[in-house]
């Protein structure tokens, strides 16, 4: 079926910028705060209260357009939008309009399992708004009453439009997924889905193959010098999740399909619809809109000013980004030899994490060593204390160490995660550790001695092997490590099978 | 320019506001003389003229991004016509 | 001389030299308040207890030489539109009649940090909106000057309260004249000060980009010693200018020097009552009598100024007050019997078996909208809440909204354009002296053209002065308008004081 039609889809992702403070009053954005214990006058909209924006907030909108590659306008300034709702206080919402912070950016996106070829997302816009509050509709006893929860409102959100660029649900979450590396590695924004702190609605509509039975239409410019024709364009809410973001898309695009060859509805002869995503069921269900809704009266709000930025500003912001996500998985690739998806782990984990890797990785002389130890044993470490990499106490140089010797036998293998825990617990290099835990490396000697010493204990072992079954070497491993536990097994079992072999 | 009585009725649903049948017909005649005064605006030549939205045009005003003291609770529904310890109470907007 | 007829200046004097107790002194003006109010309606609420207290404070301030502030123990009315703690702040509207604001306006703060004494709330348009004070929901003002006659609006109350000595200063909001024009139909003087030169932080919207508070007083130098109180930056108002406050109250009493005094050919065209324009001549005559040279100027988009304003103004008005919804604040409809309406309505509805009906019927969250707002807002509010409504929507904004900001920076152009060639504008401030009672009720756009020589300071953001030049034939007080550029405050005042004290105008008073 995916060749009778084209899947065109354009997100609108809702990110919630990193501050401590509302957009325009000093109440507190923490998440999961009892309701309306984060409010104040002005964020309740009371008579004659103001606002001032969050220069953080503006600096943090700058930093993730420049990341995107927008043009920066000289010249910004706010709208209120404007409907009744009782989660939007003042009844209006102050955003942009006409003249939006950015716009014309983009993002490359790739599938590592090249399901399609590497392409280009371009961002439409992207500005910054407030968040509206929360109707809790479930939780009032009775009645039909709805409970209304200010603590969100006034949070800074970036809206950050796509064009129609996307052409397919699996494209779309990979965008998703791009946006939310880039959001999370530059440090503007959690992204975490679970506390709203990232929402995404999508439109989708088909450009199916024009047939004979449907001729452009005269006079309407959408149709002319085209092959094609469109569908109408229905916008998607309520989804929660990437994942669910596919399946909606997915579930959507079968759907118009349908629609498509009941009714021949093209675009522009229905107004857009809005449809949400019942992630439970798996379908999407229309919603209902009121034609006076969207007529939202934008106009220049007079309560605040506009902002004007330099290029010299925008440079600077460029400047202080360095490497980007997508540059960086690049470099880890083809000048480290990771895998995507170690690169992504690490990228994933923000700036602080790759400059430790990179470090580990340059001073061990191993790379793929130090994207285990900095992915699996590093980052357990930091969630399990709940600690950044500052105060964890293991210098990249230490970490290094650690591989280096571990790679020269100097420390046991065996023993290297021991070494390493004791690293950090008690902030000393590894020769500190090493003589904490009494372990010293074990030389050649040592091993043979140890291991003739067995043999002449255990002729069976000898017979056993001589016969074929070289696991019976097994056994003295076991009784050699309770002798001494830093040695090599593996390198031990070598020095049996050998002196047996020579004692012929 | 005229006003004509339906768009009177929109802009008073836009308005949220509920206007009887005598309120409608005062404000649609009050309406339509004002509109109509208003409108030698048009006689203007404002070619090239940028829209002026503020008194006195400054720029780049901010403040830092410090948290302070919100309301305590009680003191921000204080004033709210209907509401719970939690909450302001509204009729359901399920479906709005 | 009486108290009441004693310039705020006189009564710091006597205050700082011991001859008298801010106790004393508010105590007399509350008396006359009592005895004389109920026939003027200046005060929609007096706080004697308190105002008693805060007077006791700067007395004991005083006795134990402690700093006192530059008002120290005066007596302050206020315009019922600025945000004052735990107290109500109504805007002479239902909507908001039980609402008590967990804040203070900055210019309360101000005031208090000044150890003004604040005395009581003052009447108003609804919401400021109109140029009388009749559409106050809760009472008429009258005229000191003539009972049957308007004091002039949206700061009627203030006005009226000054002229009829029930304070020596008070504080009003401007956003198309509303603290100048009472002023002029008052006989007091009245001053809007440059816009973002006094905080709005905690002043109910009326139009944002028009707003600004300022002060009344019986002379020059008591509106220069209440703005230097209340004037200066505030990181609360991102609309509010970071300049320095200069030392009003030091600048009032210099003479300007070859000054240059502006008439505008436009101000005397018709419609201009032949009084109002005698006075307004004379005055201009004792300005050149005092040395300044009279220049003719033209301010071309004058006469777009009202339409201008009656866009931009409604339009902001229309959004500020969207709040105003019965959820987090204000006035709420009775809800049972708005769900009782909506049974009723479904119901009907459903019998006839109209679908149509039934779609477009409104639920129960716009009706509770519709219903409390159509209970809490008075009509000329809801007229002007529809008109910006109306200029915002789609396809009228690019029309009448984005049209009038565009005439707005011709007007500002013109002021610009004259201050090239002049220090002040000295003009009529109302076409005529005040109007009676009910006279224009029913003709809003007759009400609305009385604001011509207003409007345009708001539009243009310049500071402007309103003092008395005169009496009607019929006694009624007749206003002196000046205009200064941005920041000019202190120009605004010496030149103010020089005719002042060329003049005898502010030395007489009503007879209550």
């Amino acid at each position: 079926m995916s060749e009778t039609y084209t899947t065109i889809i354009g997100l609108e992702v809702h990110v919630q910028l990193a501050t401590d403070s509302k957009l325009f009053c000093g109440c507190s954005t923490r998440f999961g705060a009892e309701p309306n214990t984060q409010t104040c006058p002005v964020c309740i909209g009371m008579p004659g209260t103001l606002p001032v924006m969050n220069r953080r907030a503006f600096e943090l909108a700058l930093r993730t357009a420049v990341a995107l590659d927008c043009e920066i306008p000289a010249f910004t300034k706010w709208d209120r939008k404007q409907y009744y709702y009782p989660d939007l206080p003042k009844n209006y919402q102050i955003s942009q309009y006409d003249l939006p912070m950015s716009q014309h950016g983009h993002l490359d996106i790739r599938d590592p399992k090249g399901a399609f070829a590497t392409k280009r997302v371009r961002i439409l816009r992207a500005h910054l708004e407030e968040d509206a509050g929360k109707s809790l509709h479930d939780e009032v006893a009775g009645k039909g009453d709805s409970l209304i929860d200010l603590n969100r409102t006034g949070t800074p959100l970036l809206e950050i439009v796509t064009e129609p660029d996307l052409r397919s649900p699996l494209e779309a979450k990979t965008f998703l997924s791009e946006l939310k590396l880039l959001l999370t590695y530059i440090g503007v924004s959690d992204c975490n889905m679970q506390e709203g702190s990232l929402r995404v609605d999508a439109n989708i509509n088909l450009h199916i193959p024009a047939s004979s039975t449907d001729p452009p239409r005269p006079g309407c410019p959408s149709d002319q010098g085209k092959h094609t024709i469109a569908t109408p364009i229905v916008e998607i809410k309520n989804m929660n999740s990437f994942r669910a973001v596919e399946r909606a898309l997915e579930y959507e695009a079968g759907r118009l399909w349908h629609e498509w060859q009941e009714t021949h509805r093209k675009l522009g002869e229905v107004p857009k619809l809005t449809r949400g995503w019942d992630d439970v069921a798996g379908v999407t269900r229309g919603q209902r809109s009121k034609e006076e809704s969207s007529d939202y009266r934008y106009f220049p709000d007079p309560d605040l000013a506009p902002v004007t930025v330099s290029p010299a500003e925008v440079e600077l912001v460029r400047g202080s980004l360095g490497e980007l996500p997508a540059a960086l998985r690049a470099r880890l690739q083809d000048g480290f030899a990771l895998s995507s998806y170690d690169a992504d782990v690490l990228i994933n984990q923000g700036q602080a994490v790759v400059v430790y890797f990179l470090e580990v990785a340059e001073s061990a002389g191993d790379a793929k060593a130090a994207a285990n130890w900095v992915t699996q044993d590093v980052l357990r470490v930091l969630k399990e204390t709940n600690t950044t990499l500052d105060s964890l106490g293991l210098p990249a140089a230490r970490l290094a160490e650690l591989i280096r010797q571990i790679k020269l036998g100097d420390v046991p293998g065996p023993r290297a995660r021991e070494v390493f825990q004791a690293m950090i617990e008690r902030r000393v290099d590894v020769a500190a550790a090493l003589e904490s835990l009494g372990i010293a490396a074990v030389d050649e000697s040592e091993l043979i001695a140890l291991a003739s010493k067995l043999l002449a204990a255990n002729p069976k072992t000898i017979s056993d092997v001589r016969a074929g079954k070289a696991q019976a070497v097994g056994a003295l491993i076991g009784q050699a490590k309770k002798q001494n536990p830093n040695i090599d097994p593996t390198r031990f079992r070598e020095i049996c099978l050998q002196l047996i072999e020579t004692a012929l | 320019m005229s006003l004509s009585r339906v768009e009177v009725e929109k802009v008073a649903l836009l308005s949220r506001l509920r206007l009887s049948d005598a309120e409608l017909d005062t404000i649609t005649a009050d309406l339509a003389k004002i509109v109509g005064y208003v409108d030698q605006l048009a006689e203007v030549s404002t070619e090239g003229v940028e829209p002026m939205a503020h008194a006195i045009e400054i720029t780049n005003v901010f403040r830092d991004d410090s948290s302070s003291e919100s309301l305590p609770r009680e003191e921000a529904l204080a004033n709210a016509p209907h509401h719970d310890t939690r909450g302001y109470l509204v009729p359901a907007v399920l479906g709005e | 001389m009486p108290f009441f007829e004693q310039s705020a200046a006189e009564h710091l004097r006597n205050l700082e030299t011991g001859e008298v107790s801010s106790v004393d002194l508010t105590r007399s003006y509350l008396d006359r308040i009592a005895a004389l109010d109920a026939r003027v309606g200046a005060f929609l609420r007096v706080d004697s207890e308190g105002a008693l207290r805060q007077a006791a404070e700067v007395d004991a301030k005083r006795a134990q030489r402690r700093p006192v502030g530059p008002l120290g123990g005066l007596p302050v009315a206020v315009k019922d539109i600025l945000c004052e703690r735990g107290q109500p702040t109504t805007c002479a509207s239902r909507i908001l009649e039980n609402f008590r604001p967990p804040y203070d306006a900055t210019v309360i703060s101000r005031l208090r940090a000044a150890d003004a004494v604040l005395i009581g709330r003052t009447n108003l348009d609804e919401f400021a909106m109109g140029g009388s004070t009749e559409s106050s929901a809760f009472q008429v003002t009258r005229n000191p000057w003539d009972l049957e006659r308007t004091p002039g609006g949206s700061s009627g109350g203030s006005a009226a309260a000054v002229a009829a000595g029930f304070a020596p200063l008070a504080i009003g909001t401007d956003t198309g004249g509303s603290i100048r024009q009472p002023a002029g139909l008052c006989g007091v003087v009245g001053m809007k000060p440059t816009y973002g030169r006094v905080s709005r932080y905690g002043v109910v919207a009326y139009a944002s980009s028009l707003d600004q508070v300022g002060p009344f007083g019986q002379s020059v130098e008591d509106v220069a010693m209440l703005l230097e109180a209340i004037a200066g930056h505030d990181p609360r108002d991102a609309t509010s200018l970071n300049e320095p406050v200069p030392a009003y109250t030091k600048e009032v009493g210099l003479p300007l020097a070859n000054l240059r005094v502006g008439w505008v050919r436009e101000h005397f065209g018709q419609g201009l009552d032949a009084d109002v324009e005698a006075a307004v001549r004379a005055a201009l005559g004792v300005y050149e009598s005092l040395g300044a040279t009279l220049h003719e100027i033209s301010l071309p988009h004058a006469k777009y100024a009202v339409a201008t304003y009656y866009v931009i103004a409604p339009s902001e008005a229309s959004s500020n007050l969207a709040r105003y919804d019965g959820v987090h604040f204000g006035h709420r409809t009775n809800e049972k019997e708005m769900l009782a309406e909506l049974a009723a309505d479904r119901k009907q509805l459903e019998t006839a078996c109209d679908r149509q009906g039934l779609d477009r019927l409104d639920s129960a969250l716009v009706r509770m909208y519709r219903r409390s707002r159509s209970e809490g807002f008075g009509p000329e509010v809801k007229r002007r809440i529809m008109l910006g409504t109306y200029a915002l929507s789609a396809g009228y904004y690019d029309a009448y909204y984005l049209k009038a900001l565009k005439v707005r920076r011709l007007i500002r152009q013109d002021f610009d354009r004259a201050f090239g060639q002049v220090d002040l504008i000295a003009g009529p401030i109302t076409p005529a002296p005040a109007i009676k009672i009910g006279e224009l009720a029913g003709d809003p756009l007759a009400m609305y053209l009385l604001d011509i020589y207003t409007v345009s300071a708001n539009l243009a953001g310049l500071p402007g002065l309103c003092l008395p030049c005169g009496r009607s034939a019929a006694g009624l007080p007749i206003g002196l308008q000046l205009l200064a550029p941005p920041l000019a405050e202190a120009r605004l005042l010496r030149g103010a004081r020089m005719y002042e004290q060329a003049t005898t105008w502010n030395t007489t008073h009503p007879e209550l």
